[in-house]
């Protein structure tokens, strides 16, 4: 009676397998089936890019691919960024620089910000607004979103220079 | 309550840029919203809403859906208690209970299409969805009103049978589309034209715009043996919540614990409740915690934009550039039921000039659309939009810069507006001063096809009630719980302000929104009320604490409570100058069993004004528009956080970018709409704004302890006129409707 199928892949570094029905989005997996209610809701037609995750490194939004299709992939969500301890730099950058204000559409600006600076180091302005009109946010106008994927840069840069 | 201002050399905390507190949570994703609230037995509601515009519902069959395994239950209209007929103040806008019920659950008629007609907990979102097909609803279908003029004449539909137009001079005879129709007349208003070397008359329209928080409405209920019903809400109001669900259930408020969840986004539009009674009335039923999640499609269709308009505008001017006479007629489209933000539209319309004759008619305007919410600076961006680009075709005529113009005429303290309400203190001229002054108003334009443009707006905020506690920890720590939801960092904002008073560092104060069983009453965050008004009740709170600290103090040394004195952190007193004490070291002595209250009610706010610079370049072959550059300006009494203050500028600036090139619900002649998904209803993006350049003006309001105003929503009314100024200046042709698409810019051009 169940259509169920298994689905095996690695979710922020972890070995995960659950189950799903051939019609679910990614985002109903992660939200509904996994807790990973990180990654958000916005319009779910690919749309606003609040449910922005990373598979195999790619940008994608979660509400565009079905669940089974990440099987043996490697998925990561804005909960997979920050250690314990410590924030992702992209995420310290927008705490510094109040690079939000509802916060809703923050962990797809955040994970959409990484997938920008892992493959631009160096974005200049009008790059980094390329890169995120894929994403919309509502409350801050951009400025203080394009500064923080500015600062975000300079830090992960400055990591890389820094002491080894 | 002190009226004193808090001197300059006390702010610490205010005036500063610490760290929001809820930012960490939310940029690793852990901030719960409404959406994220799931609890054991979970089941998922969904919404069944009518197609048609305006219809009345013959019949209601169920049974089928009932049947369907994995369905609950399902609830209709009248499976809610009768409601009152009774009007009251929610926000900036007005909700009749009576109305709220049948927006809620329609019961005779639907009058829009999305209005709600049916809702049913299933086991998953798939077998809700599949259980709305089986409800079947018979209709009789009847013509839609969607035009606001056609609305108001006598040769169509009425939405109301019992509804009669409540005018200047009573109530109407005969049912009417028109709720409401209000006047405000100042002077003579014939001598004021007969004076005016040049007359301006246009009319202008626009269409309904969403506030398009990102967050869908989301309400998860369960129903607890005891009878407490608690409601998870993605709610601007927590309290204002609360009191709607009591009404539409008639149930003990008492009963009924809403705790606020983090907002995805809210703007005026997260003051009337849709999906919170449902929610509750089919826990009820299942005895299951129920969520209801609004899609992306459903908040368009079904929860209340912002007002369409129909503006017709006429000013007169001397030549040597001083108004004389100004006139409005505003129509606005209140949706499915009445309370169109016309009031505040009809506040704002001129506000900014002083202007000795005129008048304005406002009429609150029947349509079958979405009922309207209020939408930052409700019903302000709309009379802006076309007293601004009157005002400037005025100039032009006149041959007076813009913003000589408008500083010729500007308010100032004491002006009586056209509504009679003297204005309090006021920037405009100010405002005026920095826009003539800024390198973006004087430096030249550097293309073809390009266009300046300026406009200004007041808008009147808020105030109301807000309840703070301050709880002292035994280590000189702070807790401090208010009422208010934290829409976009008030949190933090009203910590600082309790850390000056307190003079404690800001780090050593934890702010936290609470439910509604552990404070007292608060209004809604809205009205741009909450870091001033919340503000004021964390000083009043600090306030209490620093007063039991001292009789604790006196208590302890044996002294006169008058002579304990408090500075820096350390309590003294004047009898014996060897005592003293910190506060941590009080704190742990009493165990931290202090607690201070501020029960605020603010009855004496300030408005703000600001004004909006900005450049476009029009493409005379596709009509787009592109922003080149934009500087907003804004009176903010005092910027508690600067950042938070530039933030409220930038993205209210870009929702009036939005408002004026790109957004609006387009309906078909069936009152269909043709663009309910974020591809066809675009909002701007990153790549169709520029940096937006943040000018805070800080000139104070001396009945606030630290001289602050709102400033959530005067930066959305300006741009929308600005920008309309600029094409008019790029292309020569004033466009008298929003939004300026390519379209009807090509229009305007006789390109198409």
């Amino acid at each position: 009676m169940s259509n169920k199928r298994v689905v095996s892949s690695t979710i922020n570094g972890q070995q995960v397998e659950f189950l799903t029905e051939p019609q679910q989005s990614l985002l109903e997996c992660l939200r509904d089936t996994l807790g990973l209610t990180g990654s958000k809701e916005g319009c779910n037609d690919g749309n606003c890019g609040a449910c922005s995750v990373l598979i195999n490194n790619r940008l994608v939004n979660a509400c565009l691919m079905l669940g089974i299709e990440i099987d043996g992939k490697d998925v990561v969500t804005v909960e997979g960024l920050a250690n314990v301890h410590e924030l992702h730099p992209v995420q310290e950058a927008f705490v510094l620089e109040d690079g939000l204000q509802c916060g809703y559409c923050t962990p797809g600006f955040i994970v959409a910000t990484k997938a920008l600076l892992d493959r631009n180091a160096n974005p200049t302005e009008d790059e980094i607004r390329f890169w995120l009109a894929g994403n919309l946010c509502r409350c801050t106008g951009y400025d203080k979103i394009v500064r923080s994927v500015r600062l975000a840069s300079q830090l992960m840069n400055d990591a890389k220079e820094g002491p080894q | 309550m002190s009226k004193k201002m808090i001197e300059k050399e006390k702010h610490i905390s205010v005036g500063t840029r610490p760290e929001r507190m809820d930012a960490k949570e939310k940029v690793t994703g852990h901030a719960l919203y409404g959406t994220d609230i799931n609890l054991p037995g979970l089941l998922h509601g969904r919404v069944l809403r009518s197609p048609h515009a305006h219809a009345r519902i013959v019949s209601i069959d169920t049974s089928k859906a009932e049947d369907l395994p994995g369905v609950f239950a399902v609830v209709i209209a009248s499976d809610l208690p009768e409601a009152d007929d009774r009007t009251e103040k929610a926000g900036e806008s007005t909700i009749n209970y009576k109305f709220l019920r049948d927006n809620n659950l329609a019961s005779d008629k639907v009058l829009y299409v999305g209005h709600a007609v049916a809702a049913l907990a299933a086991k998953s979102p798939d077998v809700a969805q599949n259980a709305l097909e089986l409800i079947e609803v018979e209709y009789e279908i009847l013509e839609p009103v969607l035009d606001v003029r056609h609305a108001m004449s006598d040769k169509t539909e009425v939405l109301h049978e019992q509804i009669r137009t409540d005018g200047p001079n009573g109530s109407g005879d005969t049912p009417s589309n028109i709720a409401q129709h209000i006047r405000h007349v100042k002077g003579d208003l014939d001598k004021g034209f007969s004076d005016a070397d040049v007359i301006v008359e246009r009319e202008f329209t626009t269409v309904p715009v969403h506030q398009s928080y990102l967050e869908s409405h989301a309400a998860t209920a369960v129903w607890g043996m005891d009878g407490t019903l608690t409601i998870y809400s993605s709610t601007q109001g927590a309290f204002l919540a609360r009191r709607q669900v009591s009404e539409l259930l008639q149930y003990p408020m008492a009963k009924i614990k809403v705790i606020p969840t983090e907002v995805g986004g809210a703007f005026g539009g997260k003051n009337p409740t849709y999906v919170e009674a449902p929610a509750a009335l089919l826990a009820r039923k299942t005895g299951r915690p129920v969520r209801v999640v609004m899609s992306r499609e459903e908040v368009i269709l079904g929860t209340g934009p912002g007002s369409g308009t129909a503006i017709k505008v006429k000013v007169g001017a001397t030549k040597l550039g001083k108004i004389t006479a100004a006139q409005a007629e505003l129509c606005y489209e209140a949706g499915a039921y009445p309370g169109s933000p016309v009031h505040p539209g009809a506040m704002a319309m001129f506000a900014a000039y002083d202007i000795p004759n005129g008048q304005i008619d406002g009429y609150d305007v029947l349509v079958n659309k979405p009922r309207v919410a209020a939408y930052r600076a409700p019903g302000a961006p709309q009379s802006a939009f076309a007293g601004e680009q009157i005002i400037d075709e005025l100039a032009q005529k006149i041959g007076m810069d813009g913003v000589e113009f408008r500083m010729a005429n500007a308010a100032s303290e004491g002006t009586e507006r056209l509504d009679g309400s003297l204005h309090k203190s006021i920037a405009i001229q100010e405002i005026l001063g920095v826009i003539e002054d800024h390198p973006h108003y004087n430096e030249p334009l550097d293309g073809p096809n390009q266009g300046r443009g300026v406009a200004i707006g007041f808008w009147d905020n808020w105030g109301a009630r807000s309840s703070v506690e301050i709880n002292v920890n035994s280590d000189g720590t702070v807790n401090l719980i208010s009422g208010s939801v934290d829409l976009t960092g008030s949190r933090t904002t009203v910590a600082m302000q309790a850390a000056d008073v307190l003079e404690i560092p800001f780090e050593n104060v934890k702010s936290s929104m609470v439910d509604t069983d552990s404070i007292s009453y608060t209004d809604t965050s809205a009205g741009s009320r909450t870091t001033m008004a919340t503000g004021l009740a964390a000083v009043e709170a600090a306030r209490d604490v620093l007063a039991k600290l001292k009789a604790e103090v006196a208590d302890m040394w044996s002294v006169s409570l008058d002579s304990v004195v408090y500075s820096k952190g350390v309590f003294g007193t004047n009898e014996r100058k060897s005592e003293n004490i910190t506060f941590a070291d009080l704190a742990a002595k009493l165990s931290g069993q202090i607690n201070g209250h501020g029960n605020v009610n603010v009855e004496n706010w300030a408005g703000a004004g600001g004004g909006t610079i900005v450049d476009v370049e029009v493409d005379p072959e596709t009509g787009q528009v592109k922003v080149l550059r934009c500087t907003a300006i804004q009176n903010a009494g005092k910027a508690i956080h600067p950042g938070h203050v530039e933030g409220q500028m930038q993205g209210g600036v870009v929702q009036g970018i939005g408002w004026a090139l790109y957004e609006g619900y387009q309906y078909d002649e069936l009152g269909r709409v043709l663009n309910a998904n974020l591809l066809d209803y675009k909002l701007p993006t990153s790549l169709d704004v520029p940096s937006i350049e943040a000018v805070i003006i800080e000139k104070p309001f001396p009945s606030n302890p630290y001289g602050a105003r709102g400033v959530g929503e005067t930066p959305i009314i300006s741009p929308a006129p600005a920008i309309a100024n600029a094409v008019q200046q790029a292309l020569g042709k004033r466009i008298d409707q929003l939004p300026m698409t390519p379209t009807t810019l090509l229009d305007k051009i006789g390109v198409i």
